[in-house]
């Protein structure tokens, strides 16, 4: 028997029922909790949602963000936040911080000016100081991305509310949409909590998160319905039971490796995707706990009329072991 | 297992070769563009290539596929901006041309209207007075006989304006169809004349797309910053010819109603009172050229199409003597005496440009003056600096990310890890390939993509494994679980790669730039890896099986 690396014992046997209050009712909590942070905390919106400017500086010399809020201070701009930014891919006389204006009242379009006066102000303090980024964004054009990403994200699960739906059961359906909106919330939370910056790439981050979660669901049901057929008498929960159990090292297996990847992704791949990749980090823990806790436990309360599985004799692959 | 049939086979083994032959171009970024670049400029010259670019042309050889990947803006540094153009510059501008016509058929009928005056208005909309009330319906039918059909599918059976009535005046406005016309010429005009003068820079392959009803989204890779951009393409180089009513150098002049005070380009202090409508304009330019003035320095000729040379023509017929002002983007350029008739429609502008800056003028002139003014809602500069540190961390992530994705499957799976690596890594090269192909943009959120998909496309093998391994355990032989093991996890990864490319696919329909470059490398990701894994590995494990004929084995 040669070695092999395993997460996950060749057998198991773990009831992912018996603390099923405890755990769903933490899923809950959660998405309620995200709620309420978001209706008072709300999030930490980049110029991409609530229009402004960012401008990121670089300089040889260490940054001195009260010297460039003193600098910025006589140009009366409104709200400015000024942050350093650390990398470990930077080299050592690399010093990087990133200015952000908020977008003023009643101005559609982008000033020039102000950037060059800003760009002038810290120049000041730092002469060697280089600005390898400007992105300015109108507030019309932010106020429209905040509900094409909504969208997005109302599109996405709904292809896959319906694909699951023809390919499936609609209570597979449910439990696949409610599992990923539950991950797609919560993450929405911990973004709140700590309040990242939230811009584009984020939704794009949650959109993989959709899709890395209700691949992990789809995964487990495709077994329950192969195990449904198999075993006509055994109480549902008993076969949820089972068929998590015998995918759970696939499971866990495809998140490890999509974890290594990220973590490698989070750890070099350089600030300016940071926010994007923790995203998906979390996303993805939260994506596999979901798929074991969250979507059995709807499809359970919903209940499968198991008289008629006709779905699955139907479908074009279920023949394909003969 | 029943053995693959040796058709499938070599058309497995084909793709992958091809795969990997597109993707060869990207090893050699640098040299490969400078190819195509000269490949593209000895095109442009007809054939004629100079020693520079025959140089750079030998950088790669011919019968090697040359298509890279694009790098996006975020990788390669350039500008991006989005415009808005203002449509009811137009309304204004095109009312404005109308309303010369409308007076001289109503001059026509003096007798019945009386004498017509011109009222305070809103931007696009006409309002007239006449000074005999009891010719109000005979002036109505006048200008409503200067209407014309509409001739677009949704407008048919409008007519391009209306005519109405309100109190004592004829208000004559834009019918809906015709501003919907409009507006689709205007956006379509804009589109062009930017294309245009982006290309006159020459640079690199830039983005210019329609978004909406009134947006256009502009990406240039390479220029030094969106103002630069800005300045490119915002100088309207608007070219009109009016009449002076007089000169000051008093920038407090009220000008009067219907003209405007323009002040002079290389005079500093003078100021034109002109009269507001012009007599010709730039739009009905057919060329322009740099060229000298008889004191050799540099000017710019222009011809007229028919109607503008006509107008020109005539206007100087009869206005010998009286000042005449050339006005560029709302600086008077020069204001010369008529001398004589001008007939032919040509004429040369002369100032104190620089060989530079009449060349400017006359590619800006020849590119024809954006029809309406835009304005700039969104724009960003990504420096090539960043953009380089970018490319390195994400190729320093994606190479780290391969090994320790490769190094946790063999310890998994063994022998079965290495074939599954194998592969990933076939996938990796051909996803690089089919984007070359396709000409796809590689963005920074685009190598998160390629890495995360390094973590996913691994789940096919693992389903397939752990399925097999599963086989094995209910004691089947080797052949019998691996074939079953292929099968039966098909289900499941065809399921879970057609939600994930649902999802892919409505990020692209609805995301914009490094969010669309996202979707396409995770899409093409999905695409290669469900091939690398269904039936790349499933020829290799086939392959080692037939060699070595195993009578047990160890997943």
């Amino acid at each position: 028997m040669a070695w092999r690396l395993r997460l996950v014992p060749e057998k198991t046997n773990i009831d992912f029922f018996r603390l099923q209050y405890v755990t769903f009712g933490t899923s809950v909590f959660a998405v309620l909790a995200t709620f309420v942070l978001l209706a008072t905390m709300g999030l930490n919106f980049g110029i991409d949602f609530k229009g402004g400017t960012t401008i990121r500086t670089e300089s040889t010399q260490a940054v001195d963000v009260g010297a460039y809020r003193e600098a910025l201070g006589t140009l009366s701009l409104g709200d400015v936040s000024i942050s350093e930014v650390f990398d470990p891919g930077f080299r050592a006389d690399q010093h990087v911080a990133m200015v952000r204006i908020s977008a003023r009242e009643g101005e559609e379009a982008v000033t020039p000016e102000i950037i060059n006066e800003v760009e002038a102000a810290l120049k000041t303090v730092d002469p060697s100081i280089t600005f390898p980024a400007v992105e300015s964004v109108g507030p019309k054009v932010s106020g429209e991305l905040i509900w094409s990403a909504l969208l997005a994200v109302a599109a996405g699960a709904t292809g896959i509310l319906i694909y699951v739906w023809v390919r499936f059961e609609w209570q597979f359906a449910v439990g696949t949409v409610a599992a990923l909106l539950h991950d797609v919330i919560v993450t929405v939370g911990v973004f709140s909590l700590f309040q990242f910056k939230f811009d584009l790439t984020i939704v794009a981050a949650l959109l993989t998160i959709l899709g890395y979660s209700v691949n992990d669901t789809v995964v487990i049901f495709d077994r329950l319905r192969e195990n449904l057929t198999k075993y006509k008498q055994m109480p549902l929960l008993e076969m949820m039971n089972l068929t998590a159990n015998e995918t759970l090292s696939r499971t866990i297996m495809t998140a490890t490796t999509t974890l290594i990847a990220l973590t490698v992704l989070f750890i070099f791949g350089g600030d300016v995707i940071r926010g994007f990749v923790f995203a998906m980090l979390f996303g993805v823990v939260v994506g596999t706990y979901s798929t074991l806790y969250v979507a059995k436990n709807i499809v359970l309360f919903l209940g499968l009329d198991r008289d008629k599985p006709k779905k699955a004799d139907k479908n074009e692959f279920a023949n394909i072991d003969a | 297992m029943t053995p693959t049939s040796l058709w499938k086979r070599l058309l497995i083994i084909g793709l992958c070769v091809w795969g990997i032959v597109l993707a060869v171009p990207n090893l050699n970024y640098t040299n490969v563009e400078k190819h195509n670049d000269a490949a593209a400029a000895i095109e442009v010259a007809g054939g004629v290539a100079a020693p520079q670019q025959s140089a750079d042309l030998a950088r790669w050889p011919d019968w090697l596929p040359s298509s890279l990947m694009n790098l996006g803006l975020d990788l390669r540094g350039g500008a991006h901006l989005l415009a808005e153009v203002r449509l009811e510059d137009v309304y204004k501008d095109r009312m404005n041309a109308l309303w010369p016509d409308i007076r001289d058929a109503l001059r026509d009928q003096k007798d019945a209207v009386g004498t017509i005056r011109r009222q305070p208005s809103p931007d696009g909309v006409l309002r007239l007075a006449i000074s005999n009330p009891d010719g109000l319906q005979k002036a109505v039918e006048v200008v409503t006989a200067l209407s014309t059909p509409v001739t677009s599918l949704t407008g048919a059976g409008q007519r391009n304006f209306a005519v109405t009535v309100e109190g004592s005046d004829i208000v004559v406005q834009w019918s809906e169809a015709e501003r919907a016309a409009m507006d689709d010429q205007t956006l379509k005009q804009s589109l062009e004349i930017i294309r245009r003068r982006v290309d006159e820079v020459g640079t690199r392959e830039p983005t210019i797309q329609r978004q909406g009803a009134d947006r256009i989204l502009i990406q240039v890779p390479g220029i030094g910053s969106a103002s630069d951009l800005k300045k490119l393409i915002g100088t309207t180089a608007k070219l009109t010819f009016h009449t002076v009513v007089r000169r000051t150098t008093d920038a407090g002049t009220e000008p009067g109603p219907r003209n405007v005070l323009l002040p002079s380009l290389d005079e500093p202090g003078a100021y034109y009172v002109l009269e507001e409508d012009p007599v010709v304009s730039g739009d009905e330019l057919v060329d322009s050229q740099p060229a000298f003035d008889p004191n050799n320095s540099p000017a710019v000729n222009f011809r007229f199409d028919a109607t503008g040379g006509r107008k020109f023509g005539d206007y100087t017929a009869e206005n010998i003597g009286n000042l005449f002002a050339i006005v560029l983007d709302g600086e008077v350029i020069s204001a010369p005496r008529i001398q004589s008739h001008i007939p032919g429609g040509s004429g040369i502008i002369t100032g104190n440009f620089t060989v530079e800056e009449s060349t400017q003028l006359a590619v800006l002139l020849r590119a024809g003056a954006l029809p309406a003014e835009m304005t700039f809602l969104e724009e960003r500069t990504i420096g090539p600096e960043l953009g380089a540190d970018s490319i390195r961390s994400g190729q320093i992530a994606a190479i780290i990310g391969m090994l320790c994705v490769a190094a946790y499957m063999i310890a998994s799976y063994g022998w079965f890890g290495v074939m599954s690596v194998i592969g990933l890594g076939v996938n990796i090269v051909m996803l690089i390939g089919m984007m070359s192909a396709i000409g796809a943009t590689l963005t920074l959120p685009g190598i998160a993509g390629i890495v995360l998909t390094m973590g996913m496309a691994v789940d096919a093998n693992v389903l397939i494994y752990e399925r097999i391994r599963e086989e094995l355990r209910a004691g089947m032989a080797p052949g019998r679980a691996i074939e079953m093991g292929f099968s039966r996890a098909f289900s499941a990864i065809t399921d879970s790669n057609v939600t994930a490319i649902i999802t892919a696919v409505i990020m692209f329909w609805i995301g914009s730039g490094p969010v669309r470059g996202f979707a396409v490398t995770l899409i093409l990701g999905i695409i290669t890896s469900m091939f690398t894994a269904v039936y790349l590995t499933r020829l290799i494990i086939e392959l080692w099986m037939g060699s070595k004929k195993p009578k047990s084995i160890q997943v």
